[in-house]
């Protein structure tokens, strides 16, 4: 069932030689060919920009209002590229490699190269595109770096990289609309594919303010939904990000790789109460200059500024001395969540740590001072010249800080506490961005493919701007080129109508419940099982028993969800149900990947499975491969492995030591 | 800081479609602390509105964490609320004390049509954008990202005006609902930067006509719209896009 088509002969040609051998689509023939786009995130806007370009007639969805607001906004820290204008050491194999180890040797190496060969044009569309990164007084692009490296190479635009990225991507998809080569369709929820004679030919899309319900013809279909992190309820993800288009995919028969390899991110806002509806990241860049501690004595409950700097444990630093604070994330969340355990913890919840910048704030004002040939300057002056480099750099986070919890970042250090921010699991795709669906792709967090078992900051954005503006428009030619002869179905077919007759079912039966229980409290309950028992770390028997609750929660729903409204209408408590109603067969997979996979690898820490000193164990010999699931029926999957192979980098146990 | 919970008094416009007529409706509300933001005070008015059997407030968000510029609520008679530089998703209930009346509606300008209770249409803003707010170059066009130096001051004030997010609180702050400071953040983004040099002229043109097509409003220099801005774009803004605007008409004049 799975074949990865990863082109032979050696790895830094593999790519080159695929796009001068792979099928093209003369510019006549691409007018007549369709393609639906459903996202415009990083990955989708980009897609329907470049295939637009190309002259392929697009259609691209999004349930937001404008596809500007695509969750790809809300990335703030970066974005990698080899570009090595630092002159520190960077090359296309050593982001091929960092990126590979990062990912704790769960990813392909076929892939993860040509991400690293493409990264550099990246930044070059961008900055074409009037994307404003920051540079320095030279004129020259800036950069900073970011855990799992130790080469300076994220570009970004101060703390809001995403935004900047994204509104590039938008503005040369606007244009194409523009042009009439792409048509949007936004407050559109796409909600199934349509599958004719095994390939998929389109989508049923519910436009979100009539509640009406429509049929959309592609000669290929490309998922560029993102990621399942609200699963977890909590998670730094937009409240509408969802798994709903990945999901009926895959019960349409597309294999989901790697569930359980779900993303920790070590520095966000801890939960402040029962209230809380989401959670916010501070960016990993500002691990670059803060310093994360907790008192060494327990249950210390006196101010932050009273603790003397000896009686603080810089864990990281203590732990990891060649990395420090810029261990990988999933590293650097483990060792946050083994001191609050111990109870190390700080701040009224007891679980959260400091993120300081006392140190860094001096440092920079010193900096400063002897920039302006400054002698006699008191510490208070230093630190007011500190304060301003780091409010250029980070103002805009720190802002972000104060708001939420009305505390004072430049005086009093942060508290940060790991939450769940993004899923390295998605849908399976081959090397040419397809699942195991023909004519249907993934692109984006919503594919499985590049990060293994652990992401490295600032590589998603990377990769979803790799996959729309330099992979996909190669490799949907080589499937497009055969389908020139296949004139559009219509969408009187009778697949079309099957396929809206089943969604209809659907939106009846949700809506006919009438029960008692909101969709918020079935989310919530479902968050709970997921952060408790499929979360940071987990054991067999915690798997066990989520499975069966989570069977329960199902029973549950399906009984006594209470949705107000109509279908015919805008109505976001119907849209939730039907994203919460997914999630919940998504979390019971998740768990049962996590139990299948007998090891520690990455984000996914199985507590039966480390080494003397609290670090993930692999197991190689079992478990070099990637878990492609294939639907059967309510909880049933048949789990594909697709082995890995390393002719390249030879795995070893991550050492950030 | 001090926490605390409060008791408040809500009045929340309700429209049921574009197409029927709205009201003001009052609700109350209790044990809202002051930890939360003030979209999960929302979520908590609604979740009693699902329990006691009526139907939830509709209003936009996303993000909740001031970026993706979807929220949008006129509160107490402000665009975002009464905190400066700041989204409605971030705005928190420590700004508001115990016994309080909160007044919320939509955003109010003809050009951004009510959906339902507190969601607009505000597709016009991406039709702005269709008419010339790009750099027409194609993937794989490009020249090497350092290949063109740009000073730091031009790349920072480029960055300062493409910080909008595109919410719109400018046209709901404006008495004449312009949609200037929006047009403006975004003429002076391309228009800073080198690689939006070629199409300068024809940008702002285009911009504006299809600005005035959509039917905003004229801008009479009152600086609402700077007041209410999240992002703090800047009037100057404003002032370049007139600059603009009168060297591109010039020379168009052939
Ligand atoms: C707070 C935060 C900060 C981050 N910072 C960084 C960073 O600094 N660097 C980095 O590299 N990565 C970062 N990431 C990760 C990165 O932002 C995301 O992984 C990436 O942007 C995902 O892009 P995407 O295009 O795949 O999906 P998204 O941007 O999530 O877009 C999904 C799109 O799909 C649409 N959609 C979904 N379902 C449907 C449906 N059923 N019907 C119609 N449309 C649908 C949505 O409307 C949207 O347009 C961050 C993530 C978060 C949460
Ligand atoms: S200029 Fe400010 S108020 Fe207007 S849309 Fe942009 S961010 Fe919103
Ligand atoms: S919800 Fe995104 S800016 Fe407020």
């Amino acid at each position: 069932m799975l074949d990865a088509k990863i082109p032979s002969g050696p790895l830094e040609n593999k790519w080159t030689d695929y796009k001068g051998h792979c099928k093209l689509v003369n510019p006549a023939n691409k007018r007549k060919l369709e393609v639906i786009i459903v996202g415009t995130g990083l990955a989708g806007a980009s897609a329907a920009a470049s295939l637009g370009e190309l002259g392929y007639k697009v259609k691209a969805f999004c349930f937001q209002d404008s596809p500007r607001r695509a969750h790809s906004i809300a990335a703030q820290g970066g974005i990698n590229a080899a570009k090595n204008y630092q002159n520190d050491g960077d090359s296309v194999f050593r982001l091929f490699y960092d990126t590979i180890k990062g990912g704790d040797y769960r990813a392909r190496e076929g892939n993860v190269h040509r991400l690293a060969e493409v990264s550099a044009n990246i930044i070059d569309q961008c900055v074409a595109q009037g994307v404003p990164f920051a540079r320095e007084y030279g004129g020259l692009l800036s950069n900073r770096s970011f855990g799992g490296t130790q080469v300076q190479r994220t570009f970004y635009a101060a703390g809001q990289t995403g935004q900047q990225l994204l509104i590039g991507a938008y503005q040369a998809l606007e244009r194409q609309v523009a042009l009439g080569n792409v048509k949007m369709y936004s407050r559109h929820e796409m909600l199934e594919v349509v599958m004719v004679d095994g390939k998929a030919r389109g989508i049923i899309a519910r436009d979100l303010i009539s509640g009406k319900l429509e049929r959309h013809f592609g000669h290929a279909v490309l998922l560029c939904s993102g990621g399942y992190g609200n699963v977890f309820y909590l998670s730094t993800n937009a409240m509408g990000s969802n798994v709903t288009a990945a999901w009926k995919a895959h019960k349409q028969g597309a294999a989901f790789g790697n569930p359980c390899f779900t993303q920790i991110h070590p520095t966000c806002i801890p939960v402040s109460g029962d209230h809380q509806s989401k959670l916010t990241l501070m960016s990993e860049s500002l691990r670059n200059d803060g310093r994360i501690w907790v008192p060494k004595k327990q249950g210390d409950s006196r101010k932050p500024n009273e603790i003397p700097e000896e009686e603080r444990d810089y864990y990281l630093e203590r732990r990891y001395p060649a990395f420090g604070n810029l261990v990988p994330r999933d590293v650097a969340s483990r060792a946050a969540k083994e001191r609050c355990d111990a109870g190390y913890g700080v701040g009224t919840s007891k679980q959260a740590v400091y993120l300081d910048y006392a140190s860094a704030i001096e440092r920079y004002g010193r900096t400063e001072a002897s920039k302006h040939g400054l002698e006699q300057v008191s510490i208070e002056e230093i630190i007011t010249m500190g304060k301003e480099v780091v409010k250029e750099k980070y103002g805009n986070l720190f802002d972000m800080y104060e708001k939420i919890t009305g505390e004072n970042p430049y005086e009093v250090p942060m508290r940060i506490y790991p939450a769940v921010h993004y899923t390295m699991g998605g849908l399976w795709v081959d090397y040419e961005l397809m699942t195991t669906v023909k004519g249907l792709y993934a692109l984006g967090e919503a594919n499985f493919s590049d990060h293994g078992a652990n992401r490295l900051g600032a590589s998603a954005l990377m990769q979803g701007l790799a996959d729309g503006y330099f992979v996909i428009p190669y490799t949907i030619g080589n499937y497009l080129a055969d389908e020139i002869y296949n004139k559009p179905i219509s969408t009187d077919h009778e697949a079309f109508i099957s396929a809206e007759k089943e969604v209809s079912r659907r939106l009846e039966q949700l809506m006919n419940i009438k029960g008692t229980t909101s969709v918020e409290t079935f989310h919530k309950r479902l968050g709970k099982i997921m952060w408790d028992k499929c979360g940071m770390a987990r054991n067999a028997k915690g798997l066990q028993e989520a499975i069966s609750e989570i069977q329960q929660l199902k029973k549950e729903f399906w009984k006594d969800v209470k949705i107000p409204g109509a279908i015919d209408e805008f109505n976001p408590e119907l849209d939730k149900a039907g994203r919460v109603a997914d999630f919940i067969e998504l979390g019971e997979l998740m768990c049962i990947d996590a139990l299948n996979r007998e090891e520690s690898c990455g984000g996914h820490f199985r507590e039966e499975h480390q080494t003397e000193d609290g670090e993930a164990m692999r197991h190689d010999d079992k478990f070099m491969y990637v878990a492609a699931w294939e639907y059967k029926a309510d909880h049933e999957w048949i789990l594909h492995k697709e082995a890995l192979h390393y002719d390249v980098i030879k795995p070893s146990q991550r050492n950030y030591k | 800081m001090e926490h605390y919970t409060m008791n408040l008094t809500l009045k929340v416009w309700r429209q049921k479609n574009a197409k029927s007529e709205g009201h003001l409706e009052t609700y109350q509300v209790s044990d809202i602390s002051s930890e939360m933001s003030f979209l999960e005070m929302f979520d908590v008015l609604n979740e009693q509105l699902i329990r006691d059997g009526k139907e939830p407030i509709a209003f936009d968000h996303d993000c909740r964490e001031g970026i993706c510029g979807m929220c949008s609520m006129y509160i107490n008679g402000k665009p975002h609320g009464p905190w400066q530089a700041n989204t409605t998703c971030q705005l928190h209930m420590r700004a508001f004390k115990d016994g309080d009346t909160i007044v919320v509606e939509p955003w109010r300008a003809n050009a951004f049509p009510v959906v339902k209770d507190l969601v607009v249409d505000r597709t016009a803003f991406d039709r702005i954008i269709q008419a010339g707010g790009y750099v027409s170059v194609n993937t794989g066009n490009a020249v090497d990202g350092n290949a063109i130096p740009i000073e730091k001051d031009k790349a920072d004030a480029a960055f300062a005006a493409a910080m909008c997010i595109g919410c719109g609180a400018c046209v709901a702050a404006c008495k004449n609902s312009s949609a200037m400071l929006f047009l403006s953040a975004k003429v002076s983004h391309l228009a800073l930067l080198p690689q939006g040099a070629p199409e300068r002229k024809s940008r702002v043109v285009n911009m504006v006509a299809q600005m005035d097509k959509e039917g905003f409003g004229a801008c009479t220099n009152t600086g609402a719209c700077e007041a209410a801005c999240p992002k703090e774009i800047s009037l100057s803004n404003i002032a370049r896009l007139n600059q603009e605007y009168l060297t591109a008409s010039l020379v168009s004049e052939k």
